[in-house]
C-alpha cells in the first residue's frame, strides 16, 4: 500500500477537484483522510493477484435504443434554471485570465 | 401508526374513504410532529391536495387510479421532481427546480400515489446519520435526541412518525436499510438495475439503487412492484417486467436454507444487536428453515473497498456542480475562479472529504494501490457471496452494528461513522438485494433491524423470510 497521505497531497487533490481549503481545513482533512486510508490498508491482507477488477455488478453491454428523433428537455426551461443565460446559451465569466 | 398503504388504497379504490381525507390526516400529522423530527426539506401540501382531489374525481367517475390510489408517499430529496425544488440537502443545489421527473416519481403518480414532500438526507446521500444535511439534522421519532440513521434518514423518520405510510430512499452502502433499522421500519435495497435510476441524482453509479420504506413487509413489496421494471432511460436497467412479490409473501420459509454470516456476527456488533440476530435465526428455524452458520470471508473487507470505490465514483459524478448550468454560482472574475468559489461554498465537509478521497484514489501513482485494489476486493466479495449461495438460499446478518446513537456522537470522526455500514455494504458491491426488518428492541428500548440478503433478483424469497420475521417480531411502539 502507498505511503501515508501528506498535507501537500491533500492540497494537490483539492486543486484537482476545484476546492479551496484554508490552512486549518488542510490540517484537519489531511488527518481525517489519512485515518480512512489507514483503515483501507486492511485489504493488504488479501491476496488479489490474478483476481480481475469489478467495475460494475452486472455487465450489460451495448445497450442501444432506436436512432429516432424524440422530444428532449425544453431549452427555455433548462436555461431558466441556469445562474446566467444569454442568447439561448449558458453564460459564464471569461474563460481566460483577462476580460475580452 | 397510521393505516397501511394497502388498507388506504383498498378503501380509496372502493370509494369508502376519500384521498382528500387521507391526505389531510397525514398533513395534520406532519404539522403536529415535524417540528421535533425535521423529516422534510419541503412539504408539498398544495400539490398533495390537488393530486388527492384528482384521485377522488377519478374514483367518482368510475375509474381505477391504481394500486397506490390516494396513498401518501414521501420522496428522498435526491429524486428529481419536475418544477419542485430538489436539493440533495446541499447548498449547491439550493433553489433548483428540475425540468423532469425521475422515472420512479412518474410511476408513483401513475399508480395513484400522492407525494407529500421531499425528505432530508445526508448531503448527496453521503453519511449514515442525516447530520451531514446543509439544512440541519433529522431526529429519530423513537428518541429525538438520537439520529435516524442515513443517508435516507428523512424518509425513514417520515414513515416511523406516521407522516406517510410509504417513502422512497436510495441505498449506495446501506442508506435505506440502516435508517430503516434505526427507525424501526422496513427498508429494501433491491437488486441493482431492478429499479430505474433515471432522475436519481448520482452519488456512486455502480452502487446506487432506489428502494422502498414501509411499516410492513407487504407494503414494501407493493411499492417495489410499482417502481420496479425495465426503463429504457437507464442503460443499467435490467430488461423485463417488474417481479410479482406479494403473491408468494405468505409462503413461509419451510425448507429454505438460511446462513448466518459468521464474519458479520462477532467483532464490532453490539451485544444487544447480536442477541436480536440470534433470536431472528431461531425464529426462522422455528418456522421450518434450516439455519446454519455461513462464511463470507471477504465480507468485512467490503468497508475498505467501498470507501475507495464510492468516493472515486462520486468525485467524477460531482464534477458537474460547477456553477454553469444549474444551482449555486458564486460570482468570480474568471470561469476557473468561479468553479472553485462555487464548489468551495456549495459543498459541505463530508462531500469535500469524499471528493478528495476519490480524486486521490484515482490519481496517477495511487490508482493501482487504492482504486484498482478495491475493485479486485469487490470481485472477491462477489465470489464469496456466490459460494455462500451454493449452500444457502438466503443470508442473515445485523443491519447496523448498534441501535440509534445520539446526535453528534460520531460527527468528529468520519471513520467511526463509516463503520456503521459494515453489514450493509457487501450487497451494494455485489449488486444483490437485501431487506432490513424490525425485530424487537435493544439498548434503551430502541429498535433493532435484522438484515436478510438474497442472490440477484431473489426479492420474492427474501421478502418471504422478512414476512416470517415480521410476524414473529415483538411489537415496538414509537
Amino acid at each position: 500500500m502507498a505511503e501515508r497521505i501528506s498535507r501537500d497531497d491533500v492540497a494537490h487533490v483539492a486543486r484537482l477537484a476545484r476546492l479551496r481549503l484554508t490552512d486549518d481545513e488542510l490540517d484537519h482533512f489531511t488527518e481525517q483522510l489519512a485515518a480512512v486510508l489507514d483503515h483501507a490498508a486492511d485489504v493488504e491482507a488479501l491476496d488479489v493477484s490474478g483476481v480481475p477488477p469489478t467495475a460494475h455488478p452486472f455487465p450489460l453491454v451495448n445497450v442501444l435504443r432506436a436512432d429516432e428523433v424524440r422530444p428532449s428537455l425544453d431549452r427555455d426551461e433548462v436555461l431558466a434554471a441556469a445562474p446566467a443565460a444569454e442568447d439561448g446559451r449558458f453564460r459564464v465569466p471569461p474563460v481566460l485570465g483577462e476580460a475580452p | 401508526m397510521t393505516a397501511t398503504a394497502l388498507a388506504i388504497a383498498a378503501a380509496v379504490r372502493a370509494g369508502e374513504r376519500s384521498a382528500a381525507a387521507v391526505v389531510e390526516e397525514h398533513l395534520a400529522a406532519i404539522a403536529a410532529g415535524e417540528g421535533a423530527i425535521h423529516a422534510f426539506n419541503l412539504v408539498t401540501a398544495d400539490a398533495a391536495r390537488a393530486a388527492a382531489a384528482e384521485i377522488d374525481r377519478r374514483v367518482g367517475a368510475g375509474e381505477d387510479p391504481g394500486p397506490l390510489a390516494g396513498v401518501p408517499v414521501a420522496l428522498k430529496d435526491n429524486l428529481c421532481t419536475r418544477g419542485v425544488p430538489t436539493t440533495c440537502s446541499s447548498r449547491i443545489l439550493a433553489g433548483w427546480r428540475p425540468p423532469y421527473d425521475a422515472t420512479v416519481v412518474g410511476r408513483l403518480a401513475a399508480a395513484g400515489a400522492v407525494s407529500v414532500g421531499k425528505t432530508n438526507l445526508d448531503e448527496f446521500a453521503m453519511g449514515s446519520s442525516t447530520e451531514n444535511s446543509a439544512f440541519g439534522p433529522t431526529h429519530n421519532p423513537h428518541d429525538p435526541s438520537r439520529v435516524p440513521g442515513g443517508s435516507s434518514g428523512g424518509s425513514a423518520a417520515a414513515v416511523a412518525a406516521g407522516f406517510a405510510p410509504l417513502a422512497l430512499g436510495s441505498d449506495t452502502g446501506g442508506s435505506i436499510r440502516q435508517p430503516a433499522a434505526l427507525c424501526g421500519v422496513v427498508g429494501v435495497k433491491p437488486t441493482y438495475g431492478l429499479v430505474s435510476r433515471y432522475g436519481l441524482i448520482a452519488f456512486a453509479s455502480s452502487l446506487d439503487q432506489i428502494g422502498p420504506f414501509a411499516t410492513t413487509v407487504e407494503d414494501a413489496a407493493l411499492l417495489l412492484e410499482v417502481i420496479a421494471g425495465h426503463d429504457p432511460l437507464d442503460s443499467t436497467s435490467i430488461p423485463g417486467p417488474a417481479p410479482t412479490l406479494r403473491a408468494a409473501l405468505g409462503e413461509g420459509v419451510a425448507g429454505l436454507r438460511i446462513g448466518v454470516v459468521r464474519e458479520l456476527s462477532g467483532d464490532g456488533i453490539a451485544p444487544d444487536v447480536a442477541a436480536r440476530v440470534a433470536a431472528a435465526a431461531e425464529a426462522l428455524a422455528a418456522a421450518g428453515a434450516t439455519v446454519e452458520e455461513a462464511s463470507v470471508p471477504a465480507a468485512t473487507f467490503g468497508l475498505s473497498a467501498y470507501y475507495l470505490i464510492a468516493p472515486a465514483e462520486a468525485s467524477s459524478n460531482l464534477a458537474r456542480y460547477d456553477g454553469v448550468r444549474y444551482g449555486l454560482r458564486v460570482p468570480a472574475a474568471t470561469t476557473g475562479e468561479m468553479y472553485e468559489a462555487t464548489r468551495t461554498a456549495g459543498f459541505g465537509d463530508e462531500v469535500k472529504r469524499r471528493i478528495m478521497l476519490g480524486t486521490y484514489a484515482l490519481s496517477a501513482g495511487y490508482y493501482d494501490a487504492y482504486y484498482g485494489k478495491a475493485q479486485r476486493v469487490r470481485t472477491l466479495i462477489i465470489r464469496d457471496l456466490a459460494a455462500a449461495y451454493e449452500r444457502f438460499d438466503l443470508l442473515l446478518t445485523p443491519t447496523s452494528p448498534t441501535v440509534a446513537f445520539p446526535l453528534g456522537a460520531k460527527t468528529a470522526d468520519p471513520l467511526t461513522m463509516y463503520l456503521n455500514d459494515v453489514c450493509t455494504i457487501p450487497s451494494n458491491l455485489s449488486g444483490q438485494p437485501a431487506v432490513s426488518v424490525p425485530f424487537g428492541t435493544g439498548e434503551g428500548g430502541l429498535p433493532v433491524g435484522v438484515q436478510v440478503l438474497a442472490p440477484a433478483l431473489g426479492e420474492a424469497v427474501m421478502l418471504r423470510a422478512a414476512a416470517v420475521l415480521e410476524a414473529t417480531a415483538p411489537e415496538v411502539t414509537p
